[in-house]
């Protein structure tokens, strides 16, 4: 057993956990985060995305303890203010979901793609990056072009802040 | 959000939940007491059980229950049936061996339950399946479905001699025999259609409550047709009595076919709640038992010939298919190789005599049932291979092939059951050809060949059979049950809308398609538009969701509730404005008498239906309607796609250069989601054809059963699609839709092979054409 502390969208949060306890169990179980998913037992599909210190990271690979004094966004902590993060609301603009399972793995991975690749990132990119992330609904061909519009947007956001 | 009608891309109503993790999926559901289900699961793929020790697993910390298959079958739960009667050609009924949610005396594949542990978490119940000692005394197995025929192979089930389910027939085979020996040319292939597993990326999960004050159960399990499923577990298997029973069938995240049918879990965690005196067991499959339970999809071996005339017209078509059910007959398994494959043998083409025979075979693995299309893609893949080879062993064009043989007028009638009611063939192969540039194939070709890769271009041309299914005429064919649909639209005095439907959305959209039926029909804006759908406790009754049927049958019977709704709000507007009748129209959220500026609000119309105060003579209060909608026909979705690959000669490796799909869907009510249930399906079929296989060894272990393992397609496999529709309506229902869920899954897997087997020169290539096949196929040449 371990005490863990973490800031889970943006509050801080404490429990005793299973050493074995993995991060996406302490999510969906212990704090009633049940956004993010689990899709598989393998660390093959991506349903399970969070960020961990502004970084995607599959919860299912990393144990709660682990993420002892991280900053851990999911997806329930993505919008703020009741507005909608630019790539929530591109998925929905763009069709990029159908039954929604694989969305939330999908859209954390995307803000992570956009941070790392900028605003300008091209569609071949971005498939490429979605290597980790499996969806069985869409084909992909409409996540591909939100993250693209997503990321147009989160750019022209990020250059409104700087002005 | 503005009046979205019929044909608006409107986005969607349902989406806010899920981009923002509030989505509800069965696994999300806790309630308070709740225990957690483990199945013990065979690792063999055949054996009897001589023994069970529970012991251990009893003394255990949390465990309140281990239970088995005597046990169950003890307190009278049924056996797991398949619910459509196959005759053989003998008149013979089908063979169906006894299958129960837990096993009794023998295991049959890797994965059948023998026991199950109800403990207070997920870790207990787990760590004590692991402490059940199952005497197991291993038998021989057999995992190919051609083998299982043979004489002395191993034997599942003493109600299944020689594992023959059944050896059924279609059409005249003296005609068609009598084709062929008149044929100028006759061509032949042999076919394998591989093994899939559907993999929804929600795993299957249930959570099944019970109320021993009220002798009450619910279950909220992933479902796509919850109704059907309580009627199952009442009738069939005798859990409780419909009325003692609620199935809620929540968010669900995808089903493709793998969720309609009722596993041995749901059976199990319901039996066992009440049994062990627990207020509610959950079960959630970890992707490894999705992979060894869910039903898989295909696995169909196919020997078949066609006969042309000098002209180059069918006159004959022979099938012999052997399909492979797996080690128990699941819920829709025998109507699979026979009602929904067989039936579509003609394809778009004008044959005036076909004959199949299909073996159904008993093998030790997972049960195989409808996946996406469903015997259509099997028919499908074996009539446009075959097309495409009959043209090169003809030497002329497929495409011109193809045309000199497609059905031009209609209604056409087919040898094999199916009545063509409407389409326009050519107008999609002439889409498809355009939008791929086919003319300037060539060109490419030579460019890539420049680079030392070889190019190849494939169509196919599918149609396939949806809008299941006009109750008396599968009835006639062995189904048990009708496959209408029903719907209730309840308006609200203040003039909002909710409507009930049996149709399940587990993401195609409905809460925002049906809605627009609705705003299009009196012009309210959407939001005011309630679906409902998935609790047996809301909406009366319904079939569900798979076959491509929640168009041409679900919204086809919330039509006529608002058909019936209309009639009544024009009586009442009539009465209170003083008109006649067939004078009033309603338009634009108002109620108006035609050539006047006389009108009344929707809402009020509505009020004045609850209020009562002045009604006409006899009428009664509200505005309520319900409807079932009983099908006429099939409907028959048709296009033509055309695939562009490279092949790397020196890997094996085939890139998707270009994907063209020109559909006729009849009716569209939102572009955007019909575009998207294209992409859906098209990366389904691409992955069938081009990597998914589920692969057992000669032991019946199942050497595919994760995704390290079982390639399912990424982001980077796949191309951006190319989609476009062409409207031809469908006359057999109000609107006119004919379905667009499985077209892509159908249509997409001959035209890569096609592509692929023109890119490297020859047509012997195995699907899936993974590197390794294609360079075989390369190197074998
Ligand atoms: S659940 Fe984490 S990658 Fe699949
Ligand atoms: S939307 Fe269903 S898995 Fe991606």
């Amino acid at each position: 057993m371990a005490k863990v502390e973490m800031t889970i969208n943006g509050r801080s949060v404490s429990g005793v956990v299973e050493d074995r306890m993995l991060l996406v169990d302490f999510l969906r179980e212990e704090r009633n985060l049940t956004g993010t998913h689990i899709g598989c037992d393998t660390s093959q599909c991506g349903s399970c995305v969070v960020h961990v210190d502004g970084k995607a990271v599959k919860s299912c690979t990393m144990l709660a303890a682990q993420a002892a004094g991280s900053e851990i966004t999911t997806i329930e902590g993505l919008a703020s203010d009741g507005e909608l993060h630019p790539m929530q609301a591109a998925f929905r603009d763009n069709h990029g979901l159908q039954c929604g399972f694989c969305t939330p793995g999908m859209i954390m991975t995307a803000v992570d793609i956009v941070n790392r690749e900028g605003a300008d990132v091209d569609e071949q990119t971005i498939r490429e990056q979605l290597e980790g992330n499996i969806c069985r609904c869409t084909g992909y061909h409409n996540i591909v072009k939100s993250i693209a519009a997503g990321a147009k947007e989160m750019g022209s956001g990020m250059k409104e802040a700087a002005e | 959000m503005g009046i979205e009608g019929i044909g608006a891309r409107a986005l969607r109503k349902e989406d806010k939940r899920f981009i923002t993790g509030k989505g509800h999926y069965t696994d999300d559901h806790k309630v308070a007491g709740m225990h957690h289900a483990a199945f013990v699961r065979s690792p063999h793929a055949h054996a009897k059980i001589n023994g069970i020790d529970k012991s251990a697993a009893e003394d255990m910390s949390g465990v309140v229950a281990v239970l088995d298959g005597k046990q169950l079958t003890g307190d009278g739960i049924g056996n797991i049936i398949c619910g459509w009667m196959v005759h053989s050609k003998d008149g013979s009924p089908m063979n169906m061996g006894a299958w129960s949610a837990l096993a009794t005396e023998y295991v049959r594949y890797v994965g059948d339950a023998a026991a199950v542990v109800i403990a207070e978490s997920y870790e207990e119940a787990k760590a004590a399946a692991e402490a059940v000692v199952v005497d197991y005394e291993v038998l021989d197995a057999v995992v190919d479905a051609v083998e299982a025929l043979k004489e002395g192979a191993p034997q599942l089930h003493p109600e299944a001699a020689g594992n023959l389910i059944y050896d059924w027939e279609i059409g005249d085979e003296a005609a068609t025999d009598a084709a062929f020996d008149g044929a100028a040319n006759v061509v032949e292939i042999d076919i394998t259609n591989n093994r899939l597993v559907p993999n929804p990326m929600e795993p299957r999960s249930a959570v099944a409550e019970y109320d021993d004050a009220e002798d009450h159960f619910t279950l909220h399990t992933t479902s796509q047709n919850p109704h059907v499923a309580r009627l199952v577990l009442s009738a069939f298997y005798q859990v409780a009595p419909e009325n003692k029973l609620r199935v809620i069938a929540p968010d669900v995240g995808g089903g493709f076919g793998a969720k309609i049918y009722i596993y041995p879990e749901e059976i199990v965690c319901l039996w066992a709640a009440k049994r062990a005196g627990v207020a509610a067991i959950k079960w959630t499959a970890d992707r490894s038992e999705a992979f060894m339970t869910d039903a898989h999809g295909r696995d169909h071996v196919t020997k078949a010939k066609m006969a042309f005339d000098a002209d180059n017209k069918i006159t004959g078509f022979k099938v012999e298919t052997i399909a492979n059910l797996g080690a128990y007959m699941s819920l829709f398994s025998s109507s699979v190789p026979t009602y929904l494959y067989a039936t579509l043998l003609s394809g778009q083409y004008n044959i005036p005599n076909i004959h199949c025979n299909v073996k159904t075979v008993y093998t030790n693995t997972v049960p195989v049932d409808a996946y996406r299309g469903a015997g259509r893609p099997e028919a499908t893949y074996l009539v446009e291979r075959l097309m495409t080879t009959a043209a090169r062993q003809l030497d002329v064009d497929p495409a011109e092939l193809r045309r000199t043989n497609f059905v031009q007028e209609f209604p056409h009638q087919t040898p094999v059951i199916m009545a063509y009611d409407a389409g326009d063939f050519d107008a999609t192969l002439d889409a498809a050809m355009e939008a791929a540039d086919y003319k300037g194939f060539a060109a490419r070709k030579a460019e890539s060949e420049n680079n030392g890769k070889l190019r190849g271009i494939g169509m196919s041309c599918y149609i396939e059979a949806c809008g299941i299914a006009p109750s008396a005429a599968v009835g006639s064919l062995g189904a048990g049950v009708g496959l209408w649909e029903s719907a209730e639209v309840r308006v609200n005095p203040v003039g909002t809308i909710e409507i009930l439907t049996g149709s399940h959305s587990h993401g195609q959209g409905h809460e925002t398609t049906f809605a627009q039926v609705v705003s299009d029909r009196f012009g309210l804006p959407a939001e005011n538009v309630q679906i409902v759908h998935g609790d047996t406790d809301k909406v009366q009754f319904g079939m569900g969701t798979y076959g491509s049927r929640s168009g041409a049958v679900g919204i086809s019977a919330i039509v006529k509730a608002l058909d019936k709704v209309e009639a009544k709000a024009k009586k009442i507007a009539a009465h209170l404005l003083e008109a006649s009748e067939g004078d009033i129209e309603i338009k634009d959220g108002e109620v108006l008498v035609k050539g006047t500026d006389k009108k009344l609000g929707w809402h009020e119309v509505c009020l004045g239906a609850y209020t009562a105060h002045n009604l006409p003579e006899g009428m009664e209060p509200g505005l309520k309607e319900g409807a079932f909608y009983d099908p006429t026909n099939f409907t028959f979705p048709a296009g033509c796609y055309i695939c562009e690959v490279e092949v790397d000669p020196d890997t094996g490796v085939s890139t998707i250069q270009q994907f063209v799909a020109a559909d006729d869907f009849g009716k569209i009510i939102n572009p955007m989601i019909v575009e998207g249930q294209v992409h859906g399906g098209l990366a389904q079929g691409i992955g069938q054809a081009l990597m998914e296989h589920a692969v057992y060894d000669d032991a019946g272990q199942l050497l595919s059963a994760s995704y390290m393992d079982y390639q399912m397609p990424r982001a980077d496999d796949l191309p951006d699609f190319v989609v476009s529709h062409h409207e031809t309506l469908c006359p057999g229902n109000p609107l006119g839709i004919k379905g667009c869920g499985e077209a892509g899954a159908i249509g997409s897997p001959p035209a890569v092979i096609n592509a692929i087997t023109d890119a490297i020169g020859h047509n012997n290539l195995a699907m899936p054409a993974s590197p390794h096949n294609v360079w075989k196929a390369i190197h074998s040449a």
